[in-house]
């Protein structure tokens, strides 16, 4: 165990050393701001615009440094070719991966974290309202999501040729999941057969992750999600992220590593 | 021969200012030509309209707190509730039904799912209306030939808001943009009548919306009865609250022929009549 926490620990290091994160706090920071100084008939009360956009920028953002981090971590170990030392050392492949999926995940919650303080700071200080049990429920889910991301970009980062396609194969995957997923039950309704077929199947396949975006609710000012609700999406998550986790540690089990 | 990079500098300022000097006033005029009359305009030319329309959209979804089909949900073709508050349009169960477009859950995806989705009908309420301002702001400047925004906009602010100020500049910027609009007038007569209580001033600006709205083309006319009948109804409440009681019945009845429901309106006219027929010491006003 101690083996993948040293592995996590080299690229949360990676999180703070890289500019990604800077860049796209400051620029969320700086787009919810703007917004937020806008004066609609002068009300200074209308806050829900502002929790909306920097919710979506949140999750953009969160999306964006868990798939670039994740991506570029088996590449850039084999480009440089710092993988052969570090599996000449008694570091298994099985652990190397975990380590790497660890590392980003822990990243992702740290950013997801900072963004989401500044979230209730922002939001807070205009409607004087800070439902941190909301946030926290929000915030959770969020990170379970990554958890599958991240899995899923490991994935594909064993089988793809750089970092950039895996990024784009994967951002399109989530952000396609999360506007069509939830709705291809429908959509199959209404196709002929063996289309049908594909689709429901599809559908019963992929990983729902629109379940755990609950961005309406915090923005709408909802009831919370039932925790056990909470506790069975984040099994769910779970195996998913397993799975692709053990799909990841069967390609690179054989996989040549010279580049 | 070495130039001292100093007077380049004052030679490309002195071009500069040379050329701004000239350049200026026809830029003006080029300002002047252009129909755009704000920064959206310039920047998405007539595709600004579709954005408009989203962020109309947009300003319903967040009077629904969320709760909105997609593009994926079967829902019958309407106006958007937003406008059908305008008008005074509540929700009855049938709508309710209506406006079920999840339905039940198909499968258990679909049924665990809805624990984390919004699933009820509500509308904003007791001042959280003002949610729904920014976008129909927006929806205003990219297109402020939109007039639905205006109305909507104006309504929720002095129905719910008591913004009543804020509601007419927003009315009279869209009688600036779109100075035909009977609708525009409609809604700020009824502003000056139900708001500030200017009879005389509600009066007048619902008889100019009524000459606009005469003023369109007979296809036009036949579409927008709705628009006829809340005008003429809405002034004939007016003058029987005046106690002008001729000129009500006279509105009634103008209204009555395009009203879906001309019995609940010749009710109306018969109480009048009927206050007619009694004599009485009051101060009501004869019929002109």
């Amino acid at each position: 165990m101690n083996t993948i926490w040293a592995l996590a620990g080299v690229v949360i290091k990676e999180l703070y050393r890289r500019k990604d994160f800077y860049v796209l706090f400051v620029l969320t920071a700086l787009i919810t701001i703007a917004a937020g100084m806008v004066n609609f008939f002068h009300d200074p009360k209308i806050v829900r615009y502002v929790k909306d956009i920097c919710m979506l920028l949140i999750w953009v953002s969160a999306l964006l440094i868990a798939l670039i981090t994740t991506a570029r971590q088996i590449p850039a170990e084999r480009e440089s070719r710092t993988i052969f030392p570090l599996l000449a050392k008694p570091v298994t492949r099985a652990q190397f991966i975990l380590g790497k999926f660890l590392g980003c995940w822990l990243a992702s919650g740290i950013a997801l974290l900072v963004f989401y303080i500044f979230f209730a700071i922002i939001t807070g200080s205009r409607e004087q309202n800070w439902p941190w049990l909301a946030y926290l429920q929000s915030i959770w889910l969020q990170w379970a999501m990554l958890a599958v991301v991240i899995a899923l970009s490991l994935c594909v980062s064993i089988i793809s040729a750089a970092p950039s396609s895996t990024t784009t194969i994967c951002f399109i995957a989530v952000v396609g999941i999360l506007l069509v997923g939830g709705h291809l039950n429908t959509v199959a309704l209404h196709q002929p057969q063996p289309l049908q077929t594909i689709f429901y199947t599809i559908y019963f396949l992929i990983p729902h992750l629109e379940w755990f975006d609950i961005r309406d609710r915090v923005v709408y000012d909802w009831s919370l999600v039932g925790w056990l609700d909470c506790v069975l999406a984040t099994l769910y998550a779970a195996a998913y992220a397993g799975l692709f986790l053990l799909l990841t540690w069967i390609g690179f089990r054989r996989k040549n590593l010279n580049m | 021969m070495k130039v001292s990079p100093y007077l380049v500098l004052a030679l490309v300022l002195t071009v500069c200012f040379t050329l701004a000097t000239g350049i200026e006033p026809r830029a003006a005029t080029w300002s002047q030509h252009s129909k755009s009359d704000n920064v959206f305009g310039m920047l998405f030319g007539d595709g600004r309209r579709l954005f408009a329309n989203q962020f109309f959209t947009m300003a319903d979804v967040y009077f629904h707190s969320g709760y909105y089909p997609s593009i994926f949900d079967l829902r019958e073709e309407g106006p958007a509730e937003i406008v059908a508050e305008s008008h005074g349009h509540t929700d009855s169960p049938e709508d309710e039904l209506k406006e079920d477009f999840l339905g039940k859950p198909k499968d258990w995806i679909d049924r665990f799912g809805r624990h984390f989705r919004i699933t009820e009908h509500t509308h904003l309420e007791r001042g959280n209306e003002r949610e729904i301002l920014p976008w129909l702001r927006l929806a205003a400047d990219m297109d402020p030939q939109k007039i639905e925004t205006y109305t909507v906009g104006a309504f929720f602010m002095r129905e719910n808001l008591n913004e009543s100020r804020e509601a007419e500049a927003f009315l009279r910027e869209g009688l600036r943009n779109n100075p035909n609009s009977y609708e525009i007038l409609f809604e700020l007569g009824r502003l000056y009548n139900e708001n500030y209580h200017d009879s005389d001033r509600a009066r007048n600006v619902w008889q100019l919306a009524l000459r606009r709205w005469l003023q369109q083309d007979g296809a036009l006319q036949k579409e927008n009865k709705l628009g006829f009948e809340e005008i003429t109804v809405h002034l004939a409440r007016l003058e029987r609250e005046a106690g002008n009681w001729q000129s009500a019945i006279d509105w009634f009845h103008a209204a009555q022929k395009v009203s879906p429901d001309p019995n609940a309106l010749q009710e109306q006219i018969d109480v009048i009549a009927k206050k007619m027929a009694v004599p009485t010491s009051s101060t009501n006003s004869q019929p002109h």
